[in-house]
């Protein structure tokens, strides 16, 4: 499962430098994800975690992720 | 327009502070969503919930509405400030508190308990 969200978060974040994800709780559907891209540079805080749950919509939407933590960062 | 969809962006629109959530104040039925009330807890807030539990289409109408797909949602005079992330995020900075102050006013905080809202039933 992570490497899903890993390859999802990787197709809408190419040019990331930093993006991490964590399994919270070892039972596959607790996550938290660490992303730094050019993306959310000067983007307001909530339209950054827009742009990450809009890249992990389909998991998000089947229910496969149960709880997401998300932390983004610019690279400015 | 279902009115469903209506009764929810009433409550957004006519109440200060909005915490769309997983139970109520009494029984937070998930962590995230304690995060939240915590936060804005501490700050205060005019706080009213709303429990998304007893009806899936509360969740989906709210999600068609605003296009945040997960719970809790924290709405400050209508405006979407975010998951209890954004939330947590914004206490720690301060910013969350100047948006307090900036929207609702310089005598927003109240010590009154959180008003409970229910949409269905």
């Amino acid at each position: 499962m992570i490497s899903r969200i890993e390859s999802l978060l990787r197709d809408a974040f190419a040019d990331a430098p930093e993006l991490e994800v964590i399994d919270r709780t070892g039972g596959g559907d607790h996550f938290q994800v660490i992303v730094t891209s050019e993306r959310f540079n000067g983007v307001p805080l909530v339209q950054q975690h827009r742009l990450v749950n809009e890249a992990l919509s389909a998991p998000l939407a089947d229910g496969t992720i149960h709880e997401l933590r998300i932390k983004t960062r610019g690279t400015a | 327009m279902s009115d469903l969809s209506d009764k929810i962006k009433n409550v957004i629109e006519n109440e200060p502070v909005v915490v769309f959530m997983k139970g109520t104040p009494e029984f937070i039925a998930c962590g995230n969503s304690g995060r939240a009330l915590q936060a804005l807890h501490a700050l205060g807030a005019p706080i009213t919930t709303v429990d998304v539990l007893p009806d899936p289409a509360i969740r989906a109408e709210l999600t068609a509405l605003y296009g945040w797909p997960t719970i809790p949602q924290v709405f400050v005079k209508g405006e979407l400030i975010g998951g209890a992330d954004i939330t947590d995020e914004l206490h720690e900075s301060g910013e969350l508190q100047q948006k307090l102050l900036d929207l609702l006013g310089e005598s927003y905080a109240t010590d009154a308990a959180p008003k409970t809202v229910t949409l269905v039933g």
